[in-house]
């Protein structure tokens, strides 16, 4: 049924045929299965949907515009269709096959339980323009993922719509801006550590600010003198990410934060990394106006290969009155009221806009809520402390064969992070990590934070067992010593992937992204 | 708590290797004014599976779902029969609980999910190249406006009437901050989009005409005119499409001369979720490919030189490119672009052209019985699956009225347009291969009722 794989070995490669023991003439590998492109397999007058018949339908409504051909887009049969997309799915590595251990990603657990809510049809086949009585439990929803999200963080309120985490920096960063024109007081700095994540300095240059940079001190936090130092009439605010890239707590962000209120700016926290913190430590408390919360991190919505992620901003009680539309609020009859354009002049009129059009990732807020119900005010407090005993294990039981830059100086968060310190000369943060992928893991977070050299942050998150641990860190010890002795056939790990590694060069200076036949 | 494996056993063997007495000890870093003494307010303990989905099946049930009334609401969310086959294979762990690849030799499926999509979309659309998603189509509109700005070195949009307003927040909020200039205006409840008037507002200062097609109203412009007019100015032509249906039997605006192609991918395998997560879609002509914002999956080749597939050109990214980059995005709707993406597959040419006529036969049979009832005028002369309407009072109560009959019959432009009230009357009504002879009937019979 299949088409032949045009990657497949073949008699005539001859001495150019792939090095790899036993040849095949699919190119498959027994259970690792090779799949052609749909463009191989299908055509466009195949189908896998019955529809009754269309000849004869009435097309003159359309007018001019019409078209003339069905699009040129192959179709499949749904067996052709199911078999497509699965032998497809083998060949990626989820965290349902494995510990993730990719840092600041917070690769952990997705509750089935969550996925069967966001299913329900109240929630999945509802629209988003319905009049709102026909919605309230739809927008309960909102309200109350809204209500824990406010309780959790220690916050007066929140923007639920921004669809990710750089989405929300966004949200947050806007509401620093309208907050200071409101107050006619407009600064165009925003101070960020060079830690940060990338989509810190991105957001903060999107948003129409000038970045500056704030070194980091020894010990791998941010230099709260040299940031105070600079702090003065033309400072907006600061982004700073607590637990911060190096998986430390910013132990100083009360004083930070009080010294950028003193000189007139807001403190924007990344969200990021509050798996690590949940149910411990309220940013509200330490003086935050803005922090982006990953639903798809802390509160385990699926990363689905990239997304969709959803990136709630809470908000101090300065930023509140400047959050997006639409807005929802309780009402004293116990009705949620949503806010849109139409009610915003009255109900919130210093709402900075609108950064999407609806009401945000509903589908995520379902399966958040879920979640956090599910673990309930012990079972969250469990979650920061699972996850950073985790990681402090995992730190502890490598730090002989692996550098930990801050490992001396006391417990880490939720990742632990090491660098390539100590490895044979040629020896790369890439070839352990391609190595780990040999193993039967998903590499960890490489080459990041910058301020490490060849980094790699290591986040187990709470939902791995000490037994999975142990086979990890075996796994590690293995191939630390590898590197440390030079072992060569790592530098040319994955040997046993679905693909070697793969030439991103050649990708980026003749990029193909569209099949063409 | 069934989430969490490790036991009070594990803690303490776990905390010896560490040299720890216990879990708080290793929150040693926190101030102590800063760690959190009780519990969070109010929120209870650990609940059993069972307790938490009655919990969210009661704030379900108090909904009206679209699949158990008469339900014609479109306007940029569109209610498409999904086949089963795509919510199993999504479901699939190792696509649903896979991260972004950036891994490509354990990423291959996703990665070869990715440039089909993309490659879907390119035709779709009829551009040359598309990325791998955006958040959604108002997100995509604004970025398509933003690269517009890159491009030409110009800071004018000139948007249509025609484009939805929360697209039209959307890039008003963005624009407020980036300092680009939009001209918009309201749409016209008249038969035609007055296509001349919007030509006459590209000047020098123009980056980019922004059309959606089909638009608010469900009228379609003449996209080949105006790109004509934009391009001969030096500005770009960026299309919107919020119903990519419609490209089932409607020439692609790639065809027709947009530069860029933006659009709302949420009527092809997604559903309608209370508006999200979705799934924006972004073509464009390749000689602007290193502006393009968002993730690309491109093809190339590994040690063996077997075809493999990786993220690309990310010297435009937030990740590398910090403050220079072209976006801060660092996501995009994976999940959304597989379940898009195999909904197409399904389809196929020729089963997209079939669902779009089908969903064109409901329109016009819907407006036929609408044109029959006393004090409605149906305001299109042409429509793909959506047409705009005017009725004798408010439509905000009207469209209240009929939830009120159990019948979503429409939405109203007073929502759409709180401030103009030009449109108070006017309400907007969609229908999809969903749609059947019995809904429409029952729309017709309340809206008598509400109307008489």
């Amino acid at each position: 049924m299949n088409a032949i794989n045009p990657t497949g070995w073949r008699p005539s490669m001859g001495e150019n045929a792939p090095d790899n023991g036993i040849q095949t003439f699919t190119c498959n590998r027994a259970l690792q299965l090779e799949e052609p492109l749909l463009f191989e397999l299908g055509n466009a007058d195949r189908s896998g949907v019955d529809f009754p018949e269309t000849d004869g339908i009435d097309l003159s409504a359309l007018g001019p515009m019409a078209r003339a051909e069905r699009p040129d887009l192959p179709g499949l049969s749904e067996p052709e269709t199911v078999r497509h997309y699965t032998r497809l799915s083998r060949q990626n590595y989820a965290i349902d096959l494995g510990l993730f251990p990719l840092g600041s990603c917070t690769m952990k657990h997705n509750p089935r339980l969550d996925e069967k809510v966001a299913r329900m049809p109240g929630f999945a086949d509802v629209h988003p323009l319905q009049p709102v009585h026909t919605v309230q439990g739809a927008l309960g929803v909102i309200n109350e993922l809204a209500h824990w999200l406010i309780e959790l963080t220690g916050m007066h309120g929140v923007a639920m719509t921004p669809k990710a985490g750089a989405h929300g920096e966004l949200c947050g960063l806007l509401c620093i801006r309208a907050a200071l024109e409101a107050k006619g007081d407009p600064r165009d700095v925003i101070l960020v550590p060079e830690s940060a994540h990338g989509t810190n300095p991105a957001t903060a240059a999107f948003a129409g600010f000038k970045v500056e940079n704030i070194p980091a001190t020894p010990d791998g936090r941010v230099d709260t003198a040299a940031l105070t130092a600079r702090l003065g009439p033309d400072v907006a605010g600061v982004m700073i990410t607590n637990p911060n890239t190096c998986g430390l707590f910013e132990r100083d962000l009360k004083i930070i934060a009080d010294a950028v209120h003193a000189a007139g700016g807001y403190v924007y926290c990344d969200g990021a990394n509050f798996n690590a913190i949940v149910g411990r430590v309220r940013p509200g408390d330490l003086g935050v106006d803005a922090m982006h919360i990953n639903l798809h991190k802390t509160f385990s919505t699926p990363h689905g290969g990239g997304g969709p992620g959803s990136g709630p901003v809470v908000l101090s009680e300065a930023l509140s009155p400047f959050g997006p539309l639409p807005f929802t609020a309780r009402q004293a009859d116990g009705s949620i009221k949503l806010i849109e354009e139409e009610q915003a002049h009255e109900e919130h009129p210093h709402a900075f806009g609108r950064m999407c059009a609806f009401h945000g990732q509903m589908g995520m807020y379902t399966r958040a809520l879920a979640y956090i119900l599910s673990h309930g005010a012990d079972g969250l407090r469990q979650v920061s402390g699972d996850a950073v005993l985790n990681a402090n294990y995992v730190l502890r039981s490598l730090d002989d064969v692996l550098d930990a830059p801050f490992g001396a100086a006391g417990p880490c968060m939720h990742e632990a992070l090491f660098s390539d310190d100590g490895f044979a000369p040629g020896f790369s943060t890439n070839d352990l990590a391609k190595g780990l992928i040999d193993e039967g893991y998903h590499p960890m977070t490489v080459y990041f934070p910058l301020v490490v050299h060849g980094a790699m942050l290591v986040e187990p998150t709470e939902t791995e067992s000490k037994a999975g641990l142990d086979q990890f860190i075996g796994a590690m010890r293995s191939l630390a010593e590898r590197a440390r002795a030079g072992d060569e056939l790592l530098k040319s790990a994955p040997h046993l992937a679905p693909r070697r590694r793969l030439d991103e060069t050649l990708a980026a200076r003749k990029p193909k992204l569209v099949y063409k036949d | 708590m069934r989430y969490l494996p490790l036991t009070d056993a594990d803690r303490s063997a776990m905390l010896s290797v560490i040299g720890a007495g216990s879990i708080d000890e290793l929150f040693a870093d926190v101030p102590a004014e800063a760690r959190l003494a009780v519990p969070i307010a109010g929120l209870p303990n650990h609940a059993t599976e069972l307790a938490v989905e009655r919990h969210m099946a009661r704030l379900s049930a108090n909904n009206t779902t679209a699949g158990s009334v008469p339900f014609f609401l479109g306007a940029g969310a569109y209610r498409h029969h999904v086949p089963a086959t795509v919510d199993h294979m999504i479901q699939r762990g190792e696509f649903l609980t896979a991260y972004t690849p950036y891994q490509p030799e354990i990423a291959q499926g996703t990665l070869q999910v990715l440039f089909e999509f993309q490659t879907q979309v390119a035709r779709l659309f009829g551009t040359d190249v598309a990325n791998a998603s955006l958040y959604d189509g108002s997100t995509a509109c604004w970025e398509a406006i933003a690269m517009a700005g890159r491009v030409t070195k110009r800071g004018k949009a000139v948007l249509s009437g025609g484009v939805h307003p929360h697209y039209v927040e959307t890039a008003r909020t963005m624009a407020k901050f980036t300092g680009d200039v939009l001209d918009t205006s309201a749409p016209v409840l008249e038969a035609t989009p007055d296509d001349d008037a919007l030509i006459a507002k590209i000047d020098a200062e123009t980056s980019c005409v922004v059309v959606q097609y089909p638009d608010i109203l469900g009228r379609i412009p003449d996209l080949a005119k105006i790109a004509a007019a934009a391009q001969g100015a030096g500005a770009l032509l960026i299309a919107v499409v919020t119903e990519p249906v419609a490209l089932g039997v409607l020439q692609s605006p790639g065809s027709l001369g947009a530069d860029i192609v933006v659009g709302e991918g949420q009527s092809l395998g997604v559903g309608l979720q209370f508006g999200g997560p979705y799934l924006g879609l972004f073509g464009c002509r390749e000689k602007y490919l290193r502006q393009i914002p968002g993730r690309l999956c491109g093809e190339t080749v590994d040690a063996d030189g077997k075809r493999g597939f990786v993220l690309t050109l990310s010297t435009r990214e937030q990740h590398i490119r910090r403050e220079k980059a072209t976006s801060n995005i660092c996501t995009n709707s994976g999940l959304c672009a597989l379940a898009f993406s195999i909904h197409m597959t399904l389809l196929g040419g020729s089963g997209l052209a079939d669902m779009a006529k089908l969903s064109h036969l409901a329109a016009r049979k819907t407006a036929a019985a609408l044109a029959g009832v006393p004090g409605v005028t149906v305001v299109n002369s042409h429509y793909f699956n959506e047409f705009a309407v005017t009725l004798p009072t408010d439509a905000r109560q009207i469209v209240r009225d009929l939830a009120d009959r159990q019948v979503l019959g429409g939405i109203s432009l007073g929502r759409l347009y709180p401030q103009e009230t030009a449109l108070a009357n006017g309400m907007v009504v969609a229908a999809t291969e969903c749609t059947t002879d019995e809904d429409i009937a029952a729309l017709v019979s309340a809206l008598k009722e509400v109307l008489a």
